[in-house]
């Protein structure tokens, strides 16, 4: 292992879906060399990995698959290498999705994703609280009411792994976290001073870790 | 919870800001980007660039613009105007827009709004609808209008605003052509109509001139997301201003 980089290559998989700028350029505010690839050799010389994702579950699963994110995702994961789902990117590591029947996720969690309570909106696109229920480094330093941006009509099932959860018709999973993955239902990309906080706490821990491995 | 956004519209003309915006600290002020840092900073929900730009080769300034703000900007912006195709949508997507808002080209050809959605996500499909009240000539009493408010289509706004959820749009920006510049507030009428008749998020817009329009918007209207412009451009209000009046209304927000 290297001596720990001032800027730690951080992998934003692109499996050609969606708005990643945005992803990518909220990393590098917070110091990470981020790269929007699908190469094998940067993913796999990467610190950290992030899995971003808008658009149905089906159609995501198709790219990922097609680029072969699928096996890099994996791969990252079962190295211990800090990995972050956003939004459908969190969505993809489960088993399944009710919103494609039938459709394989990556599987890296168990559960399959669900559809939102009904009697409110379908998408939820909005601003809302996280209520933090299991302690992750990714809140640290932020107090009081913390906002973010959602965009979403399904959402991961309630179990153990569940470190926020959002009231939206009932509560709804904002963020779980099991050993080295971490993921979001809102997009901390996008979610100003309290998601960039989020962003930069994941940087945090990379850093960290590259630090101690060296 | 549900909370109600409260959006900021800049108009773009060749990758400036075409309505004066008097933010005296501003370094410049005919900059989209530096102002939607500042509504962002000011506790904007979601800033809408809506591109006016005519002649086709200076297009590429707002792919200019999309790229710098998502540099700079950590909120969700919608880029309207001139989107024809989904290539149009895709190279904005990719500069770092989140949403597309498509009009006149979603009337001309409704599919695109389905290629869209298709690609993308329903998420990033917003149709913008403008509307006019009419007499007798549509079922609700509401046309839609393209070109900028110019063109008649002979649809009505309801059925139209049905037929995009049906097509895959996640989102609809409605605009009364009647009140928009007028500072009376919105139609919340055909803000209401449309509200009870789809199920996706629909922003009210066209009329904002005072902060309880804003309020009246979400109570009245139903909406889910108040846009405005020049209240905020010209200084009269703060979107933290219009933020408290609408929690002092009872409506819950993201405090700025």
């Amino acid at each position: 292992m290297t001596a720990a980089s001032p800027r730690p290559l951080v992998a934003v998989l692109d499996y050609g879906i969606g708005n990643l700028r945005s992803a990518q350029k909220s990393l590098e505010r917070h110091g990470a060399d981020a790269r929007l690839t699908a190469d094998p050799a940067i993913v796999r010389d990467a610190r950290a990995v992030v899995l971003p994702g808008v658009g149905a579950f089906g159609a995501c699963m198709d790219a990922v698959e097609r680029t072969g994110v699928d096996a890099l995702a994996h791969e990252a994961v079962e190295a211990g290498t800090p990995f972050l789902g956003i939004c459908v990117g969190m969505q993809l590591l489960f088993e399944a999705s009710e919103e494609t029947p039938g459709r394989a996720g990556l599987g890296i969690l168990p559960g399959t994703v669900e559809r939102i309570p009904d009697g409110v909106k379908h998408p939820q696109m909005q601003w809302n609280v996280v209520d933090v229920v299991r302690p992750s480094p990714l809140y640290d330093g932020l107090d009081g009411d913390i906002w973010m941006y959602f965009v979403h009509s399904f959402a991961a099932p309630m179990s153990d792994m569940v470190t926020a959860t959002c009231d939206y018709g009932g509560p709804v999973v904002a963020s779980v976290q099991r050993d080295n993955v971490h993921a979001a239902q809102f997009h901390p990309e996008k979610s100003s001073t309290a998601g960039l906080t989020f962003v930069d706490n994941f940087v945090g821990l990379v850093r960290a870790r590259t630090a101690t491995a060296s | 919870m549900k909370t109600a956004r409260i959006i900021p519209c800049l108009d773009v003309d060749a990758g400036r800001v075409v309505k004066g915006v008097n933010f005296v600290d501003l370094v410049d002020a005919g900059d989209p980007v530096e102002l939607a840092r500042r509504y962002d900073l000011e506790g904007a929900d979601e800033v809408v660039f809506l591109d006016i730009t005519a002649s086709s080769d200076a297009r590429e300034t707002i792919l200019e613009v999309a790229r710098r703000t998502a540099e700079e900007v950590f909120i969700p912006f919608t880029i309207g105007g001139g989107i024809r195709t989904v290539d149009d949508a895709r190279r904005l997507l990719r500069a770092g827009a989140d949403k597309v808002s498509v009009n006149t080209a979603a009337v001309d050809r409704p599919e695109l709004i389905t290629e869209i959605a298709t690609e993308f996500g329903s998420q990033c499909a917003v149709v913008a609808i403008d509307s006019k009240k009419v007499d007798g000539t549509t079922p609700s009493g509401f046309e839609v209008f393209v070109h900028g408010g110019r063109t008649p289509t002979g649809m009505d706004v309801i059925e139209w605003a049905i037929r995009c959820e049906a097509l895959g749009a996640g989102e609809i920006l409605l605009t009364s052509m009647d009140r928009d510049g007028t500072r009376d507030g919105f139609d919340v009428a055909v803000t209401r109509a449309v509200v009870d008749a789809v199920n996706i998020p629909v922003i009210a817009s066209g009329g904002v001139g005072t902060l309880d329009h804003l309020v009246d918007g979400v109570t009245e209207g139903g909406a889910d997301a108040v846009l405005a412009a020049s209240i905020f451009h010209f200084g009269e209000h703060t979107v933290a201003a219009a933020k408290d009046h609408m929690t002092a209304a009872g409506i819950p927000v993201r405090p700025a």
